[in-house]
C-alpha cells in the first residue's frame, strides 16, 4: 500500500481555476431542475389524478417511460434531439439543464402525487363546502400541506439530483467533476483530484442530508 | 427526417449491408455488436447485484445486531459512505485511486472495478432496506427465538431474515432495476456495455435517433423482464397462509 499524495496539489488555484466555475454549474443545474422539476411535476402529478383519461394517459406513459430508461440516456437523448427540433446547436450546459428539469419532472412527479393523496379526502370537500374552484383549493388548501409532508423526500430527491449532476459527464458539459478531472489532467494528478471531488460531493451531500434529516424532526414534531 | 434501420446490417469495418444482417467468419454488424454489448451491461449488472445481496445484507444484519454498538456504528459508516458519493466519482476512485494506492489491482480490468463499484453502491441501498425489512417485525419474533435458545446467527438465519427478506421483495425488485439502469454509467470507463455502444456507434454512423431508440428499448426489455422475475419470486416464495405483507403494514 503506497498513497504518496501531493499535497500542493490542493491549492487556491485549484479550487478559483477549476472548481468554483464546475460547481457553480453543478448548483445551477441542480437549483433549476428542481425548481422546474418540482412545478412541472405538480402538473404531472394533477394530470395523473385528475381522473379525465386524457390527462391521465400520456401523463403516465411520461413518467413511467422517464422512469425505465437511464439518466445517462436521457442526457444523450436530448443533447441529440433539442438541436435537431429548434434546428441550431445548444451547448451541453444549456442541454443539462432541459434534460434535467424534464427527467426530474418525472420523479418528483411520483413524490407530489403520494403528498396530495396523503391529504384526506375531507379537506378538498369542505374546500368545496366554502365555494372555492378547482384551482383555489389546490393552492390554498391541497398543495401546501401536500407540499410540507412531502419536503423531506422533495430534499432527499434533491441531494440525489446534485448527485447525479455528475452525469452530464456523458456530453462534456463542465460540472463540479469536470473540474476536478480537468485540474487533474493538467497537472498530471488525477489521483489527488478524484479523491478530492469524493470528498467535496461526500461533505456536501452527507451535510444536506444530515439538515434533510432535522426538518424532518421539526416537521414530524408540529404535526 | 428518413429512417435508415438498415444500418444495423452493416459491417462494422467497411459499412457495407451484410445479408442475413449477422456478420460471419469473425467480421460483426452493428447488430452483432448491439447484442454483445446487451451482454455486456447484463453481465455488469447481474455481477454488480450478487455483490451487492451479499455486502448488503452483511451490512443490513450488522446494523440491527443487539449490544454492539461497533457493529451497528461500521454498517453506519458504510451505508452513508457509498450513498454520498456520486456513482460516477466512485467508478473513478476504483478505476484511477484505488490502483494507485494497490498496485496489485493495475491489471485488474475495467469491467471487474465497475462491477465492484456499482456491486457496493447499490450495497448501501439494499443494506438500508435489510435494515428495515427486520426492525419491521415484530420484536416478539427475536425474543422467541432467543428464548428457544438460539444462537444470535440462529436466530436471524431461521427466524429474522426468511421473515424480512419476503417483506422487501419490492424495494429490491426496483433496485434491481436500478442497476441495471445505472450499469450505464460504466461508459465512462469504456466498458463496451449499451450506452457506450450508443455513443460510439451514433458518433460513428450518424444514426443517432436509431441507434438511442433501439438501446432504449432493450433497457426497457430488460428492465420488464427484471420486474416480471422478481414478481414470479414473490410469488414462489410467499408462505402459503400469510397474508401479503404490504397489506399488513409491514407487521
Amino acid at each position: 500500500m503506497n498513497l504518496a499524495l501531493d499535497w500542493s496539489f490542493y491549492n487556491w488555484d485549484l479550487i478559483s481555476n477549476f472548481v468554483l466555475k464546475g460547481l457553480g454549474f453543478s448548483l445551477v443545474l441542480t437549483l433549476i431542475a428542481t425548481v422546474g422539476g418540482i412545478f412541472f411535476g405538480t402538473l404531472l402529478a394533477l394530470m395523473r389524478l385528475s381522473g379525465q383519461k386524457w390527462l391521465d394517459l400520456p401523463a403516465t406513459i411520461y413518467v413511467n417511460g422517464m422512469r425505465s430508461i437511464p439518466l445517462v440516456m436521457v442526457i444523450l437523448w436530448f443533447f441529440l434531439l433539442v438541436p435537431m427540433i429548434i434546428g441550431r446547436p445548444i451547448g451541453a450546459e444549456i442541454s443539462a439543464i432541459i434534460t434535467f428539469t424534464a427527467f426530474e419532472a418525472a420523479y418528483f412527479s411520483e413524490i407530489m402525487r403520494a403528498g396530495i393523496q396523503s391529504i384526506p379526502r375531507g379537506q378538498v370537500f369542505a374546500g368545496q363546502a366554502l365555494g372555492m374552484s378547482y384551482g383555489q383549493n389546490m393552492r390554498l388548501v391541497v398543495l401546501p400541506q401536500a407540499f410540507r409532508n412531502m419536503l423531506p423526500v422533495l430534499l432527499t430527491q434533491t441531494i440525489i439530483l446534485f448527485q447525479d449532476t455528475s452525469l452530464v459527464y456523458a456530453i462534456g458539459a463542465y460540472d463540479m467533476l469536470k473540474g476536478f478531472e480537468v485540474a487533474g489532467k493538467n497537472y498530471g494528478r488525477p489521483v489527488e483530484a478524484y479523491l478530492a471531488a469524493a470528498v467535496l460531493y461526500f461533505v456536501m451531500c452527507y451535510g444536506l442530508s444530515w439538515i434533510v434529516k432535522r426538518i424532518h424532526k421539526k416537521i414530524a414534531i408540529i404535526r | 427526417m428518413a429512417w435508415d434501420w438498415q444500418m444495423f446490417c452493416e459491417d462494422t469495418l467497411e459499412r457495407t449491408a451484410v445479408p442475413g444482417c449477422f456478420g460471419k467468419d469473425g467480421d460483426i454488424t452493428y447488430l452483432d455488436w448491439m447484442l454483445s454489448a446487451w451482454g455486456w451491461t447484463v453481465s455488469v449488472s447481474l455481477l454488480a447485484l450478487l455483490l451487492a445481496l451479499a455486502s448488503g445484507m452483511i451490512v443490513g444484519v450488522l446494523r440491527t445486531l443487539p449490544n454492539n454498538p461497533w457493529a451497528v456504528r461500521f454498517g453506519n459508516a458504510w451505508v452513508e459512505f457509498f450513498r454520498n458519493i456520486p456513482l460516477l466519482v466512485q467508478i473513478f476512485l476504483w478505476y484511477h485511486v484505488i490502483p494507485a494506492i494497490f498496485p496489485a489491482l493495475k491489471s485488474v480490468s475495467g469491467f471487474i472495478l465497475v462491477v465492484l463499484a456499482l456491486g457496493f453502491f447499490t450495497s448501501a441501498r439494499i443494506a438500508e432496506q435489510v435494515r428495515s425489512g427486520i426492525e419491521a417485525l415484530p420484536r416478539g419474533q427475536r425474543h422467541a427465538a432467543m428464548a428457544m435458545g438460539f444462537t444470535t446467527w440462529q436466530v436471524y438465519r431461521y427466524v429474522l431474515l426468511p421473515n424480512a427478506l419476503r417483506i422487501i421483495i419490492p424495494p429490491l425488485t426496483s433496485e434491481t432495476m436500478n442497476i441495471f439502469k445505472n450499469s450505464s454509467v460504466a461508459f465512462a470507463v469504456s466498458v463496451a456495455e449499451l450506452t457506450m455502444y450508443a455513443m460510439q456507434v451514433q458518433e460513428e454512423t450518424g444514426r443517432g435517433v436509431e441507434v438511442y431508440l433501439a438501446v432504449t428499448g432493450l433497457y426497457i426489455i430488460s428492465a420488464f423482464a427484471i420486474n416480471r422475475i422478481m414478481a414470479w419470486v414473490e410469488k414462489r416464495s410467499r408462505v402459503p397462509g400469510l397474508a401479503a405483507p404490504s397489506a399488513a403494514g409491514g407487521h
